[in-house]
């Protein structure tokens, strides 16, 4: 059984519809990507799982279960986090405290501490008690990421995380995936930037107009099927 | 000269109470961006709740304000999850309509109970207990008492924001609810608490609200516009502004007295339009906002 | 999605304002105002107090509507003008002896004049402080106001006989009704209201269709976008301030003139200008015209029914306005424009669609 499981999955902003019919899954200790261009629907694809956008009823299943009508603040404590796109650290938090508000009225406890986080990041320890949004770009994705990871989450959605960093930190950050992936989680990577996307998952979907256009193996397709996925051309 | 230095003295005195009519509606403010207008008419309510459980209890005022104290945190919890919650989100109106006719409610509800009569909260005789301090000038025991407690509840309230869990999201809800519901956060029930806690503080106002001079059901709405103008003098956003708001606005208006009784309140608004106009982001302003 | 926008969008759409209803408005209205001015004629003395007190309370209602329905300048301050505008009154018809009516025309002048650094003051405060802030102001002016020591001080004082007798129309109203003095003066202060409360409701439709009303759709939506399209928010916001205190200044002189005594609680109650108020509008319907004329004649049904019961009557308005905010927050009017899409003052620029069978996205 999969640990993530979207089936027939559809959503509607107003009378606009963003997605049409979405199958996807994630196994348990897999790292999974979802490319697609601006507008592909892989945002609200994210939202929808994690409940900020409500009312997709039983099409998502989370270990066995439906969590579609959840909201969001009780799916993050059935083991899904989420490393939002921008980051959306908490300005009036410090590092620190952001970090800790991550595993906010959670007892679980875990491979991921305070202490496997700056391991993790060690340049966070020295600046744990700086406000969050003092710190650079590359910096700030590190405590978004370990914000998601001290509740300890089964899985782990990132959500355009290479976005707007410079090429050496974004490096940085695809780093610690595999010291992430071998802590137990699975991984769903959402991403516009393909190339680094295929070097870490094991298995990746790609979203145009709402629709999944391909999925599979990585090293299954050549580089002009993924393109008339991706453009549709 | 010493009477103004006596003045001054029962200003900053004074100011105590106003921050503690002010953290309750500062807290609201700046934790679900709610202005509260029944505050005033809550601080009367909680006086007029003190008076009846001290009455039913036949114990002393202070016995029946930490009896009052966890049923007013109920009340806030309750009124938020239920009432005040659905109001909240980007239109401002919802909020403030909502409290204004809550505000008449209790009025009017307090009115039809209790009656118009006046009515105070007697301790016992400290009211009229003082200390000297020499060259005719002394300060009353309640009063004292009254600025004491408002430097206890801001540490306590500044404890829980920044040293415990709940703080963290009171905090983080505050600057962005819907990350926070991505924390696990159930932004409902933490403005709740938030609520409870505000109710918490508006029952230690009352306390010496309604032990300082007589009250009626309708004054409730001079007190929110006390609270409001300590806030803002004091600087939005900060617990230690709104001390310093409170003790401004107590010294002008001890000093406006002084010079002429019926200048006392004038002077006080006065004061607040002054700070307005020089510094509209009040004199303590929290650096980020 | 974007082939609909690069089409020529002016083949595909139209824009009006006008409805079918709102031309049958007009007539509707004028014969109205023909109806009630023809009132006196047929109807009690105390029936025309009525008229009076629904007429005001209308004139508050619209330009309470104005600032809050429509320039999110939500004020719990009208209380301010509504005493300026009296005191005004009072201070020019008792200290220098001018004729009521010119009083009560310079009362609005005097509300106007006086909102200006009112607004420069208040402005800086942001939303909900803003609603606190003119409260604020309005005790600072009922303080003042109980300063005023020729007047009355704090207890107040009366309208000399001379001066609610002599204003010019009494007696021309006296001889065609054949009414004593003290009825023809609540006559002509009926026949002022009708035409305030008509005046007002032909104002702030106007202004609501001029470009002003566009500037103001355009902060209520998005007060940064408006600013960046070029609207002068502030400006926009301060003329509506004003224009609503100018209304409400004079309102406030008409109203003291017919109860003929002023004391600084009642000229500056909150209760009485601000609270039924802003009850009236948010039962009626916030943001439309039609929906503070709703809200008066239930206000004046629910008056005349509970009134007697004092606390209650207040308590069960108070919960009913905070009922209809969390349930229907369009108000009664809102309720029935969605259900019949009826629009008696179309002030909003309405988009049609031109041509059928348009694709939606792509």
């Amino acid at each position: 059984m999969a640990l993530l499981e979207t089936h027939d999955l559809v959503a509607f902003y107003g009378d606009f519809q963003a997605l049409y019919g979405i199958d996807t899954y994630v196994d348990e200790g897999e790292t999974v990507a979802i490319i697609g261009a601006n507008g592909a629907g892989k945002s609200t694809f994210l939202h929808n799982i994690t409940g900020l956008h409500a009312g997709a009823g039983e099409a998502v299943q989370f270990d066995g279960r439906p969590v579609g009508h959840l909201p969001a603040a009780e799916i993050v404590k059935l083991g899904i986090a989420l490393v939002p796109e921008g980051r959306r650290l908490f300005p009036s938090l410090s590092v620190e405290e952001n970090l800790l508000i991550g595993a906010y009225g959670q007892k679980k406890t875990g491979h991921w501490t305070l202490e496997t986080i700056f391991e993790l990041f060690p340049v966070l320890r020295q600046l744990r008690r700086s406000p969050a949004t003092s710190l650079s770009g590359g910096q700030q994705q590190m405590v978004a990421f370990g914000r998601a990871l001290i509740s300890n989450p089964r899985l782990l959605l990132c959500d355009e995380v290479s976005l707007g960093l410079a090429p050496t930190v974004i490096k940085d950050i695809y780093e610690a995936l595999p010291v992430i992936k071998e802590s137990g989680a699975s991984i769903m990577l959402v991403e516009q930037d393909v190339q680094r996307a295929l070097g870490v998952a094991d298995r990746v979907y790609c979203f145009m107009e709402g629709r999944v256009t391909l999925s599979g193996h990585p090293s299954e397709f050549d580089h002009a099927t993924i393109r008339s996925a991706y453009f549709g051309t | 000269m010493l009477s103004w230095i006596d003045a001054i003295l029962q200003g900053v005195l004074l100011g105590g109470l106003y921050a503690l009519f002010a953290a309750g509606l500062s807290l609201m403010f700046g934790i679900m961006r709610l202005v509260n207008l029944a505050h005033g008419d809550l601080i009367v309510f909680a006086a007029f709740i003190i008076l009846v459980i001290a009455d039913l209890l036949g114990a002393n005022i202070f016995v029946a304000t930490a009896v009052t104290l966890p049923i007013m945190f109920a009340v806030g919890f309750v009124l938020q999850r239920y009432l005040l919650n659905r109001t909240l989100g980007k239109d401002i109106l919802p909020p403030l309509l909502v409290t204004f006719g809550i505000s008449i409610v209790i009025q009017n509800g307090l009115l039809e109970t209790f009656s118009a009569d006046n009515q105070r909260l007697q301790a016992f005789g400290i009211e009229t207990q003082s200390w000297s301090l020499g060259g005719g000038i002394a300060v009353g025991v309640m009063p004292t008492l009254t600025f004491a407690s408002a430097v206890i509840a801001i540490l306590a309230l500044n404890w829980i924001m920044y040293r415990t869990e709940l703080g963290r999201g009171f905090r983080a809800t505050s600057d962005d609810p819907s990350t926070a519901q991505l924390m696990g956060i159930d932004n409902h029930k933490v403005f709740a608490a938030a609520t409870g806690i505000a109710f918490v503080v508006i029952t230690l106002s009352a306390l010496y609200f309604g032990n300082r001079a007589q009250f009626d059901p309708t004054i409730g709405s001079f007190r929110l516009l006390y609270a409001f103008e300590a806030v803002i003098i004091g600087g939005l956003g900060s617990l230690w502004g709104t001390l310093a708001g409170g003790i401004i606005l107590g010294v002008a208006q001890t000093i406006g007295a002084k010079i002429n009784p019926e200048w006392q309140i004038l002077a006080g608004h006065v004061v607040f339009l002054v700070v307005l106009v020089v510094r509209p982001r009040g004199l303590f302003p929290r650096a980020v906002d | 999605m974007t082939d609909s926008i690069s089409t020529p969008a002016a083949k595909r759409f139209r824009v009006q304002t006008r409805t079918r209803v709102s031309t049958v408005t007009v007539i509707v209205g004028i014969a109205v105002f023909a109806l009630l001015a023809a009132a006196p004629a047929f109807v009690s003395r105390s029936v025309i107090q009525d008229l009076f007190f629904v007429l005001t309370m209308l004139a508050l209602a619209q330009y309470w509507n104005l600032l809050a329905g429509y320039a999110g300048l939500v004020s719990v301050g009208q209380q301010a003008f509504v005493g300026i505008g009296a005191y005004t009154l009072f201070a020019f018809t008792i200290l220098t002896g001018t004729n009521a009516l010119v009083a009560i025309f310079l009362a609005g002048f005097v509300a106007m004049i006086l909102a200006i650094p009112t607004a420069l003051v208040i402005f800086r405060l942001r939303g909900a402080y803003f609603a606190i802030g003119t409260w604020v102001a309005a005790e600072v002016f009922r303080l003042l106001a109980a300063q005023w020591k020729t007047l009355g001080g704090g207890t107040g004082t009366s309208l000399p006989r001379s001066a609610t007798r002599d204003i010019w129309g009494i007696e021309f109203i006296k001889d065609l009704f054949g009414a004593k003095t003290s009825a023809a003066k609540d006559i002509e202060a009926y026949w002022l209201a009708l035409l305030v409360a008509a005046g007002t409701i032909v104002l702030v439709y106007v202004l609501l269709r001029s470009r002003f009303g566009l500037a103001l759709s355009a902060i209520r939506d998005s007060e940064p976008a408006a600013g960046s399209l070029g609207v002068r928010n502030f400006r926009t916001k301060l003329w509506i301030f004003i224009i609503a205190s100018f209304g409400t200044g004079i309102t406030g002189a008409l109203v003291l003139f017919q109860k003929a005594r002023i004391s600084p609680d009642a000229a500056f109650s909150v209760i009485d200008w601000t609270a039924f108020v802003v009850f009236i509008v948010v039962i009626g319907g916030i943001g439309t015209i039609e929906g503070p004329i709703i809200g008066v004649i239930i206000f004046y049904v629910l008056q005349n029914y509970l009134a007697d019961y004092g606390t209650w009557y207040l308590m069960l308005l108070g919960a009913l306005a905070t009922v209809v905010m969390l349930v229907a927050p369009q108000g009664l009017w809102g309720l029935m424009v969605k259900h019949y899409d009826l629009h008696l003052f179309p002030v909003r620029r309405r988009l049609f669609v031109n041509k059928h069978g348009q694709d939606k996205d792509g």
